[in-house]
């Protein structure tokens, strides 16, 4: 148990806030008569429906596949009705709607035909992955990113360790802690496959040592694992950053272009191997999760049972409603979560808090002054980074200079706003320069589509202009043969003569039919409104999409 | 006639060759500094810089022939790109080519298509599909939203609307500044 651990940059003790919603057992979550389950609840691709309203589903049921290999599918939570599948608000920083698949529920819960697998070893591991896979599988930490992949690291890369990341350090959110006191049995044996899926030798469980009972019930069930090891870690946030808690485990640094295999680990959060272990051993795809429902907004904070797509008011209101001082409604915790316009919106794969603030629980009102150039944000910085320099060019919108002093290894963990006594709020800068990088590249990899598109269109003008000459010429050939006889000379006299006269014809062709064309198009619009007048169409815009097999419009 | 057929098949191979020197000669030999600025044009090929699309826009610039702030697409975003390339001072968009409006991207109500084929020879990226006579419609993906195939449509069948934000093409807003409470 003495495994010597290593440090990691900068990081800060916050208040955890943590108690007040431990006090009590994880409770189900009542039934909602209505499920929203949003078609992109993962990092990737969003899914496709394979429901449309007056489908009956069951639970488990799988209602919407994945496009992309980066992606998931999504199950229904419960059986009922699918009375909708519309935009509609969704957990999400920027507040728009987004395709939802709406079921009313019937209130029996009847699940779907499962198949467990009873002895996951005897299967092939490609098999076992497309299994994790299926179960729509993702990141239950909040990252939300599927599971399957980081199972398969690849030919060339050997992972010896897997980190199981129980250390939770936000502050406020304890769905991990009750899990681990609760169910360390589920989460060890979801750990023992994901050992198997990666032929991983030794597994490592970090738990910040604010959880002791977590730790105890953890430790007692691990014993009877073998290669697993619980590993109690200072509590200093962001020590559940995936890359700091490498760090502290193993005492590895992840490099900064590179991702965890590539210095033999792979990082899974403890409620993931939870979902992992039924999904293997009960064939239960991911349709609930544990939620933290906290903060002095609401009466009595506790963790939830959540089947996905519950409107988070539901929650609220299970947890005995707001307190009067309710001021902001946050999905997440405090330095990484993200506010939330209508508590309408449901809990998601990634929902690990619902988090109601009081107005004294809130650090606002500060006005943002100059920068000092203190130091304290790259003092606190995880991933070791100049947030001031961040900042300072991210505010010019000097994009390539910002992702110089690499903008893409902040984590968003909050600590450089956090700590800044000019009360700067440095993150939302680096999130604003990163989505705008992003939108950049979206644009450019567009116009790179339209300018290829663009070339191809002269090219094939230039082609068709050159079909043309040779088709001409050809003609002018042939009529220099008929005309052999006479001297050279006359012989293409005339020929240019017959061409010329070919020519005029030929145009008088055209006009022609450009006339009978012009006619054509006139008698059509004549005998289009003809046909609207005397049957108004009942066709939408929806028809954009289907054009191969219409009937073309009658012209005569 | 075998003289015919040798004289077409000379032509043929001769133009092709011409072509092919010409296409090797665009891309390698092009003037980089074109290549460059082209590169950040939008590519929406509209023409309201007054060219007959970015990339006679970039070889205008190139010989120092137009100003840096007439393209209504790319907005002050491509301003500063230009700017930062050829070393210029930014300045605002020249309002004279219109004003950066949001993205759009063609609808064609096949309704009352006629299938005229002008909306196709208008387009400068060949992104609308249909045969004479057949009703068409848009590669909503390919759609550069520039807005040329309206005009020469005889029925007006073709709209343009907007492409609103999606929660994966969404960006966080520009923070207050200075003296703002959060
Ligand atoms: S903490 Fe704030 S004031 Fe201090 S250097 Fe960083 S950005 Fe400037
Ligand atoms: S938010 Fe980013 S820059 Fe700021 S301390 Fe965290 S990792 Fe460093
Ligand atoms: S205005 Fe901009 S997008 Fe339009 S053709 Fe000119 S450079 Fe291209």
């Amino acid at each position: 148990m003495n495994r010597p651990l290593h440090d990691f940059p900068g990081g800060l003790r916050l208040p955890g806030h943590k108690h007040i919603s431990t006090s009590q057992a994880i409770l189900r979550a009542v039934l909602p008569k209505r499920l929203y389950l949003p078609l992109h609840q993962h990092i990737g691709e969003p899914s496709e429906t394979l429901v449309a309203p007056g489908d009956h589903v069951l639970k488990g049921q799988m209602i919407a596949k994945a496009t992309d290999y980066v992606g998931a599918p999504v199950h229904a939570s419960s059986s009922g009705t699918v009375v909708d599948v519309t935009l509609l608000p969704v957990p999400h920083a920027s507040g728009l709607d987004a395709p939802t698949i709406v079921i009313e529920t019937d209130g029996e819960d009847r699940w779907v035909d499962r198949t467990p697998i009873t002895d996951y070893a005897q299967l092939d591991l490609s098999d076992l992955r497309n299994r994790i896979r299926c179960a729509g599988l993702v990141g239950l930490g909040g990252a939300a990113f599927p599971s399957f992949i980081k199972m398969n690291p690849g030919p060339h890369h050997r992972v010896r360790t897997l980190v199981l990341n129980g250390a939770e350090c936000e502050p406020y959110i304890t769905c991990d802690d009750m899990l681990m006191r609760e169910q360390p049995q589920a989460i060890l044996r979801g750990a023992q496959i994901m050992m198997h899926a990666l032929q991983a030798d030794e597994c490592l469980v970090g738990i910040e040592d604010d959880k002791p009972q977590a730790i105890a019930a953890m430790s007692a069930a691990a014993a009877a694992f073998g290669a697993i090891e619980v590993v109690p870690v200072p509590t200093r946030y962001p020590a559940g950053g995936e890359r700091q808690l490498i760090q502290v485990l193993t005492g590895k640094e992840v490099p900064s272009d590179g991702l965890p295999p590539d210095i033999g680990v792979v990082c899974q959060n403890v409620a993931t191997a939870a979902a992992l272990q039924r999904a293997i051993d009960a064939g239960e795809p991911l349709i609930s999760r544990v939620v933290t429902v906290s903060g002095g907004g609401v009466r009595t904070p506790r963790n939830l049972e959540v089947l996905i797509g519950t409107p988070m008011h539901e929650l609220i209101e299970q947890c005995g409603g707001y307190h009067n001082a309710a001021q902001r409604l946050v999905m997440g915790g405090p330095m990484m979560g993200f506010s939330l316009e209508s508590d309408s919106v449901p809990v998601i794969k990634a929902t690990n808090c619902v988090l109601s603030l009081a107005a004294d629980e809130l650090d606002v009102g500060h006005a943002t002054l100059p920068c000092i150039r203190c130091g304290r944000c790259a003092e606190v910085c995880p991933a070791s980074l100049l947030p001031q320099q961040l900042y300072w060019h991210a505010q010019a919108k000097e994009f390539d200079t910002v992702q110089s002093y690499n903008l893409f290894d902040c984590i968003e963990c909050g600590l450089c706003s956090y700590v800044c006594p000019s009360h700067i709020p440095l993150v939302q800068y680096y999130r604003f320069a990163k989505t705008e990088i992003w939108a950049q590249e979206r644009n450019k990899r567009k116009a790179d589509i339209a300018r290829q598109r663009t070339e191809f269109r002269a090219f094939r003008l230039a082609r068709d202009k050159q079909e043309r000459a040779a088709r001409h010429a050809a003609k002018r050939a042939a009529l220099k043969d008929a005309g052999a006889g006479g001297t050279r000379q006359a012989a293409i006299e005339a020929a240019r003569e017959r061409a010329e006269q070919k020519r005029m014809e030929q145009t008088a062709e055209l006009n022609a039919a450009r006339d009978a064309k012009i006619a054509e198009v006139k008698h059509a619009i004549a005998a289009q409104t003809e046909r609207q007048e005397a049957a108004p169409t009942s066709k939408t815009v929806d028809a954009v999409t289907s054009s191969s097999n219409r009937e073309t419009p009658d012209n005569q | 006639m075998f003289e015919a057929v040798a004289i077409v098949t000379g032509l043929a191979v001769l133009f092709g060759a011409i072509l092919g020197y010409a296409a090797i000669r665009f891309r390698v030999e092009g003037d980089p500094l074109v290549d460059e600025i082209d590169a950040l044009l939008p590519q929406t090929q509209c023409g309201q810089c007054t060219f007959a699309g970015c990339r006679p826009y970039a070889e205008a610039m190139a010989r120092d022939e137009a100003d840096i702030n007439q393209c209504p697409p790319g907005g002050e975003t491509t301003i500063q790109a230009l700017a930062d390339l050829l070393g210029r001072e930014p300045k605002p968009l020249n309002a004279e080519h219109g004003e950066t409006a949001p993205k759009t991207v063609a609808v064609i109500d096949e309704e009352t298509c006629i299938g005229c084929t002008l909306c196709i020879q208008a387009c400068p990226v060949d992104a609308i599909l249909g045969a004479p006579k057949q009703m068409h419609t848009v590669i909503a993906e390919e759609c550069t939203g520039c807005d040329l195939c309206l005009p020469p449509c005889p029925v007006d069948c073709i709209e343009m609307v907007p492409i609103s934000d999606t929660i994966e093409t969404w960006t966080w807003p520009y923070p207050q500044g200075m003296g703002s409470r959060q």
